[in-house]
């Protein structure tokens, strides 16, 4: 019963993307008139490109761009709104506490993947701290303590080793990413799933799966009310190049990549 | 755009913020005019403001018989914010500056401070902001004061009838920062004519004097750029490049405020390029507003002439080209023209000299329901624009020492200067 509705799930999400990438197609207005070059072009333009990322597949991208728009909108929303009416405040920043805590264990694998010694024992501490002292995650104690929040992923690592991004990649639902950071989701996420199977802290009661999906349904809730990014809300025309460009330098930054040889050390 | 705006908040060349400003009995703390206006006011000097206050998202179908191209798919209709009280109060209209959306910062607290002292409001975004453009503009070519103010006053209207059966108001006030603040002053001069709310008090926060005095003021800030403004990509590529550095060298946890504070303790960026970064700052804006109003007007000046661009169609040609584009572009090549088609025989000083509060000046300096605030290191007013508002208003202006450019708008005295204007 279980499989089917989620295959049911699958289905309705999948056909809505496709009617979503097709529509745009349909939707395009053909124009009579014959086309006219504009007074500027890009070939008086005689500068450097700014604000630049490898995007081949940019076409593909603004669909899923849009797609995220109308799931946003349609669906995911109105249930975060939905959770943010019933719930109170309190409630809601102890649920983010409890889903940040688990991702500690993200932010462990991966800083321990970039051999960061300090850096891994702080993330321990943190968790150690924050699962007992903070009541299974729900209140930050650590933070008071001094132990500061690094936040990691596999993407990230494979960056801190060299790799590049790749490029650029709208994800449905999850939103941007690259290449790169798509794969360090896949990794996350099955190394994630491993413990949770392993662990297994549901498996002695009757409906394990369906604790589960509780779980990890009120987890994609909760970082979707922790964002307060809203597709096309800016307005502004280029807001698809604004998000993708500091997306990427965000990225670029954090990962602290090794640096290309030959740059000077800055005197300190 | 939030990591956009930190990287820029983080331009700085200041000093640390304490113990700099002179003692004159007003405590916003930075002295430098680009500095206050980049930096803005500090959160510890903000007035506390209740972090949820009870607002509706108002989308205005203003034009319903308008067709919006296909590439603009995401606009239902005008966006306003509405404020309300569940008793009888005031109704503050709020007008931001170039480029704000119904939900920028500023307008926002502004908003809390007006809802905590018991008004409802409503906010709007500025005629130059591409919703805006696209939903509300009558010409859809955005900048002349008369047609600009005629815009708004539809739009609030619109507002207005949408709410007026839900909130009991007992009368109308009107305000505005930057380029709203001389559209509120134009706004309220066609409400004399049409006398649809009759407004008590109208502020009018940082105006410019004339539209074209100041983008002059903003150009000059891009010709300290080396290479001037045509090469503001390999001085934008030279920044970032700067900023990563800057941040693998630290050892930095993230790209927070920890990050940008030691940005401008270490003074990453030297004075020209900070003045370049704002500069190229309201580039980006002004790229958005042409190429929105190309769009709609199928003018041919930086999309092909009839060309119907698709969702999944690449924009960023276009937004190198409008990028490189200037304020005097805009008007020589665009703004100008367009107006010359309406009103033969126009010449362009005409024009220019309109978009000013001088050319409404005897109205400004006769009615007694307008106040002005303004500091006296705003860097878009030269000393004789300053002295002009001083002869203009008389009594009715109010000069703060320092701040910038808008920068004290969010300080706790400023805020309670505008309570204060207008509960008197």
């Amino acid at each position: 019963m279980i499989t089917v509705n989620r295959y049911r799930t699958c289905t309705a999400i999948l056909a809505l993307m496709l009617s979503l990438l097709l529509s745009g197609c349909a939707t395009t207005m053909v124009n009579s008139e014959p086309e006219v070059p504009a007074m500027h072009t890009i070939a008086e333009f005689k500068d450097q490109r700014f604000a630049d990322v490898s995007d081949p597949w940019e076409g593909f991208n603004h669909s899923m761009y849009r797609f995220n728009y109308y799931f946003d909108k349609y669906l995911f929303l109105p249930v975060v709104s939905g959770y943010e009416f019933v719930a109170p405040t309190f409630v809601q920043d102890r649920v983010s506490g409890f889903y940040n805590n688990i991702g500690e264990v993200r932010n462990l694998t991966n800083s321990m993947f970039q051999l960061k010694g300090k850096e891994s024992l702080t993330t321990l501490a943190r968790f150690v701290t924050n699962s007992t002292v903070g009541l299974a995650g729900m209140f930050d104690p650590a933070t008071t303590f001094g132990l500061e929040r690094h936040q990691q992923d596999f993407g990230k690592t494979m960056g801190y080793w060299g790799a590049d991004s790749g490029p650029y990649l709208v994800l449905p639902i999850f939103g941007p990413s690259s290449l790169r950071d798509t794969g360090g989701l896949v990794v996350d996420t099955g190394i994630t799933y491993g413990i949770y199977s392993a662990i297994d802290p549901f498996g002695s009661t009757d409906n394990a799966f369906l604790y589960g999906a509780g779980v990890s349904s009120l987890g994609a809730i909760d970082s979707r009310h922790q964002k307060s990014f809203r597709y096309f809300e800016s307005g502004y025309p280029f807001e698809y190049y604004m998000v993708r460009f500091i997306y990427h330098e965000q990225r670029e930054i954090e990962s602290q990549k090794p640096l290309p040889a030959g740059l000077p050390e800055p005197a300190q | 755009m939030k990591y956009l705006r930190l990287m820029i908040i983080a331009c700085l060349v200041l000093l640390p913020v304490h113990g700099m400003a002179a003692d004159d009995g007003y405590g916003y703390p930075i002295p430098g005019s680009y500095e206050a206006t980049i930096m803005g006011t500090p959160a510890a000097l903000m007035p506390k403001l209740p972090a949820h206050i009870r607002t509706r998202h108002l989308v205005l179908n203003v034009f319903p018989e308008r067709e919006k191209p296909p590439i603009f798919f995401y606009d239902e209709g005008l966006q306003c914010t509405f404020a309300y009280q569940k008793h009888k109060a005031p109704l503050v209209f709020l007008i931001g500056g170039a480029g704000a959306s119904d939900q920028a910062d500023k307008l926002m607290t502004m908003m809390k401070t007006f809802y905590q002292a018991g008004f409802h409001v409503i906010t709007l975004p500025s005629p130059t902001h591409a919703n805006f453009i696209i939903s509300a503009s009558q010409s859809r070519v955005p900048g002349d004061l008369t047609e600009d103010a005629a815009d708004l006053y539809r739009a609030m209207e619109t507002a207005w009838n949408q709410v007026k059966d839900d909130i009991e108001v007992s009368e109308f006030l009107l305000g505005g920062y930057s380029l709203g603040a001389v559209q509120s002053a134009f706004i309220a001069k066609l409400d004399e004519e049409r006398k649809v709310f009759n407004f008590r008090k109208v502020l009018m926060i940082n105006p410019p004097v004339d539209l074209y005095s100041s983008a002059t003021s903003i150009e000059e800030l891009l010709k300290q750029i080396p290479g001037g403004a045509k090469k503001q990509g390999i001085f934008f590529n030279r920044m970032l490049s700067k900023f990563g550095q800057f941040y693998r060298y630290g050892n930095f946890v993230a790209i927070n405020e920890d990050f940008l504070y030691s940005i401008y303790t270490e003074k990453l960026f030297t004075k020209p390029e900070t003045a370049g970064l704002i500069g190229l700052t309201y580039r980006i804006g002004l790229a958005g507003m042409i190429f929105t109003s190309d769009v709609m007007t199928n003018s041919g000046y930086v999309v092909p002439k009839n060309r119907v661009l698709s969702h999944t169609d690449s924009l960023f040609d276009y937004f190198l080209v409008s990028t490189h584009l200037s304020f005097y572009d805009y008007i020589n090549e665009y703004f100008y023209p367009h107006f010359l088609k309406l009103r033969p025989g126009l010449t362009k000083k005409e024009l220019i000299d309109s978009e000013s509060i001088r050319s409404i000046e005897g109205y400004l300096k006769s009615s007694a329901k307008f106040g002005v605030m303004t500091n006296e290191n705003d860097f878009l007013l030269t000393k004789a624009e300053l002295d002009y508002l001083r002869q203009l208003f008389g009594e009715r202006v109010k000069i703060y020492p320092r701040g910038g450019h808008l920068g004290n708008l969010e300080y706790k005295d400023n805020l309670a200067y505008m309570v204060e204007f207008f509960k008197k």
